[in-house]
């Protein structure tokens, strides 16, 4: 049997879980961090343009050296992390210049690089490969504002890494559930013609890459989940014929149950019968989920199949900029007063010359959630959101000051705007297609620290 | 008789792309059989339609009890580029138990969270 953790289910999960997984947890024989949702890539490369020793996520860094003193007192958790984004070897120099300083040198770190594709979408935004999978419009429609480009590699690197004895496996693009099914597949020396080994282990990964959310984090009964303030991470005890258990450590807070795994088991799939990863094609249609009592949850019954020759590609490209503020209305009439005064800002930027892209106007409070489905109820207080878009960033500029004046000049009851003008952000949009895996070749490298 | 989804399912719902996913579990087998009845792509499409669903897609999962949805355009943009306060659909779930679907009125007691 083999422990796998998950304790990172997002860039700006929690600071502490890693080292609180493990602690909880010493006999993890692997502990998995998940750093890339669809544009984080975009945010590094915006930070790697200012620096280019950075482009990774740098809230790793801290957390390698809270990992430190479980490792130099001989644990053997190996850690597994895509936190090296658009610059898989910065983030391990600095991750080796951290346990240097911590006095922790006997670990070797494994770097996979190679999921940048960037130069070859480039050169070919004719091929109908590269074209947007839910627009289907060519990438020559974005061709001079295309940002990132990086592969979504499987487990394969990750095993080569675990071979070559690497204790900390740093990637860039991985998909999500790859980081934990590369563990089994090394461990149990499955083939890559293990269809339904692999399946198992994917899911596995699948229900455990978002951290809390299968201990009980956002389940529809939350209510319910006992002291959700020290909610823990959850592991997976992988077994050898690709069925699991999800669980979590026996301290803190959090529940794992039928509900939350069935939850986070269909949760951003599209089709159950062929869930498609760069390691199998997976069914999820014969799959059994037993709830064991005390926090376990038995799952069997993956059935895999070949994986296709392509690689998903997720591109980012400039998209203009946008803002969002904030004010709160309280009183008689609240809503009505909200909505003029959402109304007043957007008419002012239109008078100072600028007529915006997009905007958007919501009350929340009145069901802003689900625009459109909800009659509008008589409040007593409601928060006016703005939202816009606009390619030219001088427009959005002006918008952020048009927010501010409605403290003196809006309606009686306008209160709580604080924290400044709003941020004007550049955007990016998300452009996933595939690419031939023929084409992209991953390279691992082996480094003591 | 007119009930709340939230009765006899619960719920999570994702972002993909400018669409949303959404998983309906049935609390009990019963339960499932009323989703499928009630829960139709057409019936849902309508729910969403004031959000901007088109094409949704219905996917069966009759083992595990599930109904799950793929339904696009609800985002508006979706994750990097919708103005919505919910640009990734992490509300759709509690938008969707909010529904009212018609349970013949001797199902409904085997059909409620046990």
């Amino acid at each position: 049997m083999l422990r796998i953790g998950n304790a990172q289910g997002f860039w700006g999960d929690s600071v502490d879980a890693p080292a609180m997984l493990l602690a909880q947890q010493p006999d993890l024989d692997y502990l998995t961090l998940d750093y890339l949702a669809e544009v984080s890539m975009s945010i590094m490369a915006a930070q790697r343009a200012k620096d280019p020793s950075l482009g990774y996520a740098r809230d790793f860094v801290d957390v390698v050296k809270s990992l430190a003193p479980a490792w130099k007192a001989g644990s053997k958790g190996k850690l597994i992390a895509n936190a090296g984004g658009l610059n898989p070897q910065g983030c391990a120099s600095a991750c080796a210049a951290a346990l240097r300083e911590a006095g922790c040198t006997h670990l070797r770190i494994g770097v996979v690089t190679g999921d940048d594709v960037l130069s070859i979408l480039k050169s070919r935004p004719g091929d109908p490969l590269f074209k947007n999978l839910e627009t289907g419009e060519p990438l020559s429609a974005v061709l001079d504002r295309i940002f990132t480009a990086n592969a979504y590699f499987g487990s394969a690197p990750v095993v080569d890494a675990l071979k070559q004895g690497a204790d900390i496996v740093i990637t860039g693009r991985t998909a999500d559930p790859s980081l934990v099914a590369a563990p089994a597949i090394f461990h149990y020396g499955w083939s890559w013609e293990d269809h339904d080994h692999i399946a198992g282990a994917l899911i596995a990964g699948h229900v455990i890459e978002c951290g809390a959310q299968v201990t009980g984090g956002i389940s529809t009964n939350w209510l319910d989940v006992p002291d959700a303030a020290t909610i823990g991470f959850p592991f997976v005890e992988m077994e050898e014929d690709g069925s699991f258990v999800v669980t979590k450590p026996k301290a803190g807070g959090g529940c794992v149950n039928e509900q939350t795994v069935k939850e986070q088991l269909f949760y951003e799939i599209g089709d159950p019968g062929n869930y498609i990863s760069p390691d199998a094609r997976v069914s999820m249609l014969s799959l059994t989920v037993h709830d064991e009592g005390n926090d376990r949850v038995r799952v069997r019954g993956a059935k895999g199949s070949a994986a296709t020759g392509s690689y998903k590609v997720s591109a980012t490209y400039r998209d203009g900029y946008w803002a969002q503020g904030m004010l709160t209305i309280f009183g008689r009439d609240a809503v009505k007063k909200a909505k003029r005064c959402g109304e007043i800002v957007i008419e002012r930027v239109r008078r100072a010359g600028y007529e915006l892209d997009q905007h958007n106007i919501e009350c929340i409070g009145t069901g802003a959630c689900g625009p459109g489905l909800f009659p509008t109820p008589e409040l007593q207080e409601t928060v006016l959101r703005i939202a816009v878009h606009d390619s030219r960033k001088d427009a959005v500029d002006r918008f952020s000051k048009e927010l501010a004046p409605l403290v003196t000049s809006g309606a009686q009851g306008v209160t709580g705007f604080s924290g400044g003008r709003p941020r004007v952000s550049p955007v990016f949009g998300y452009w996933p297609c595939l690419i031939n895996k023929s084409e992209v070749p991953y390279k691992v490298e082996v480094v003591t620290i | 008789m007119k009930i709340r989804l939230g009765e006899i399912a619960y719920a999570r719902s994702g972002d993909k792309g400018s669409g949303a996913t959404l998983g309906i579990i049935a609390y009990t087998a019963k339960g499932y059989e009323v989703l499928c009845d009630a829960l139709t792509a057409s019936a849902m499409e309508a729910y969403f339609k004031p959000m901007g669903a088109v094409g949704v897609k219905r996917y069966e999962v009759p083992k595990l009890h599930v109904l799950n949805f793929v339904l696009p355009e609800v985002l508006a943009g979706g994750g990097s580029r919708s103005l919505r306060i919910d640009a990734q659909g992490k509300a759709v779930g509690q938008v969707a138990l909010e529904m009212l679907i018609e349970v013949p009125e001797s199902h409904v007691a085997a059909c409620r969270k046990p």
